[in-house]
């Protein structure tokens, strides 16, 4: 059965790129580019994975991911955040909220790739 | 008191730390030693011979005697001791350096200030650095540019047999998102540049302050008549900072504040008839004793008999305002003596506190120091207090008569006053005294 993987960020060209290669890689894509909404659209999509900016319109990636992490059903889903900034103190913020991995920007598809692969299992 | 009363205290100084008795120095100069101690205690005036007599016995030159090194210039040199420590500075003869060269102590004193303030602006620009929003948010812009730019360029690079429509979108959009970094980059540059425009000036606000409030004397005729607007005072040449301008706007409206509390004519009648007593001057207007401490340090030298200093702490004991003393030199940056009256009347709200001061390695020149704390503002039944102390500091002409002061100190690091109870980090004069 093909995985779902949900890209949740507002930058039009990075989503574009990253949906490019992960649909190569034999992965079913979805995108949503609002933090506002972003809960409700993991749960409509049920995805195996999701990728998480941190910086959304409507709301931050980190109040995103508290919430998934709040509900019983989502508490396991893997997530990978994304974040243009990497101080010590978002990869903190990232882990507290309970991000599964996370990587600063600009990252290589090559990372992007490795990363999600070893996230969703054999 | 004026320079010259206290010769005698310099020459006690100096034979102290030259190590002999007041008998030895007595004979040296061919004077008995009752004579002597009449000097030392400033009862007697000497000039002239004598003087040169006493300090060839001494061995120091006449000027340093007659004129001593002023108290705040030798403060400001222990500073700079005790802010390069290790550099083999001779702590010990810091006051015959002030006294023959004062030129250069000035100079080497003013580099130190200057060399303060600049590590102080380093701060508050490395600070910005870190939480400007604007700085994130087009750092931000450009980051996000390059990533779209390097996923894209990456696909296009290594992907074999990549279809036509594939290959053109991805030609556009990476045109497009290299536009958008060019763009983002010029605004990050027209960014810091304007930023560097704003901030001329390389002095921290609360200096700008401080010099502010000293070049107009700590007092202001345009705030002294009812309603003025406290705006009218500031000095945009003078503060050139947006948080200068906002911390000196609300320290010029406390000002008429208390102003409309306590006329000037009223405050000069109680001056006139009580000398500067902040309880007479409080009774009289009716007003805080808060107030009245504040006033009296505000009130101009054609009033005043003496000049005062003030010094301003919040809750957390951290100084609001300074206004120093020749005789009580305040601590340019970070926190005073935890023996001061300030800092008592903070632990005591409302209850005056009065105490005579002696400030070490500054023997002879004691002050009389008045202090209260009390609320700052009303906070009303939710949150803490928050709390304020003030202290008023004048000479204290009649010392000789009156019980031994209180030993406190400036500031930790150059106070020499060896086991103090509240002493909160080591003395570099610990050994050189």
């Amino acid at each position: 059965m093909t995985k779902q993987v949900l890209v949740i960020e507002d930058e039009p060209n990075i989503v574009e790129a990253i949906r490019f290669i992960l649909h190569r890689d034999g992965w079913r894509v979805d995108t949503h580019a609002d933090g506002a909404t972003a809960v409700e659209a993991v749960r409509t999509q049920r995805p195996d994975l999701v990728i998480l900016d941190v910086m959304l319109p409507g709301r931050s990636g980190f109040e995103v991911l508290r919430e998934l992490r709040g509900a019983d059903d989502l508490a396991a889903l893997p997530v990978l955040m994304l974040t243009a900034r990497g101080q010590a103190k978002d990869r903190e913020t990232a882990e507290l909220a309970g991000a599964s991995r996370y990587m600063t920007k600009p990252f290589s598809n090559a990372d992007v790739l490795a990363a999600v692969r070893e996230m969703a299992g054999p | 008191m004026s320079r010259d009363t206290l010769v005698g205290s310099r020459i006690r100084e100096r034979r102290a730390l030259a190590g002999l008795r007041q008998a030895d120095l007595a004979r040296r100069a061919g004077i008995s030693a009752s004579y002597l101690n009449l000097i030392e205690h400033n009862r007697r005036r000497i000039g002239g011979k004598l003087l040169v007599r006493i300090a060839e016995a001494l061995e120091v030159e006449p000027s340093l005697l007659s004129e001593g090194a002023e108290a705040a210039l030798l403060a400001r040199l222990r500073e700079a001791v005790a802010a390069q420590p290790g550099t083999g500075a001779e702590l010990d003869r810091v006051e015959e350096f002030a006294g023959r060269f004062p030129g250069w102590a000035e100079l080497l004193a003013e580099a130190r200030r200057r060399i303060d303030a600049l590590e102080d602006t380093v701060e508050t620009l490395t600070d910005r650095l870190a939480h400007d929003p604007h700085l994130a948010a087009s750092l931000h812009e450009v980051l996000s540019t390059v990533t779209a730019i390097r996923s894209t360029a990456a696909i296009l690079a290594g992907t074999d047999a990549l279809e036509p429509e594939w290959q053109d979108r991805f030609h556009r959009n990476l045109d497009e998102d290299s536009r958008r970094l060019a763009e983002g980059a010029q605004a990050l540059v027209t960014y810091l540049d304007s930023a560097a425009d704003a901030r001329r000036s390389l002095t921290s606000p609360q200096e700008e302050i401080e010099a502010f409030f000293a070049a107009r004397g700590f007092h202001f005729p345009e705030l002294e008549r009812p309603g003025a607007d406290p705006e009218v005072a500031l000095d945009p040449e003078k503060l050139t900072s947006e948080a200068a301008r906002s911390i000196a706007a609300r320290l010029l409206r406390r000002y008429a504040d208390d102003a409309a509390a306590i006329p000037l004519d009223l405050a000069a009648r109680v001056v006139a008839d009580h000398g500067p007593d902040p309880v007479a001057l409080a009774r009289t207007a009716g007003a805080d004793l808060s107030c009245a401490m504040r006033r009296l340090a505000a009130l101009p030298p054609d009033v005043l008999p003496t000049r005062v200093g003030l010094a301003v702490c919040d809750g957390a004991g951290a100084l609001t305002f300074r206004k120093p003393l020749d005789a009580f030199p305040l601590p340019p940056f970070g926190g005073g003596c935890a023996l001061w009256p300030l800092f008592e009347a903070l632990a005591r709200p409302g209850q005056p506190v009065a105490r005579r001061l002696v400030q070490a390695g500054d023997e002879g020149r004691p002050v009389r120091a008045f202090a209260v704390a009390g609320p700052a503002a009303l906070t009303g039944f939710d949150g803490p207090p928050l709390m304020q102390a003030q202290m008023l500091v004048l000479p204290d002409p009649e010392a000789e008569a009156a019980p031994a002061p209180l030993a406190v100190g400036v500031t930790c690091r150059i106070c020499p006053r060896a086991a103090c109870p509240a002493r909160r980090e080591p003395s570099i004069l610990a050994t050189g005294f």
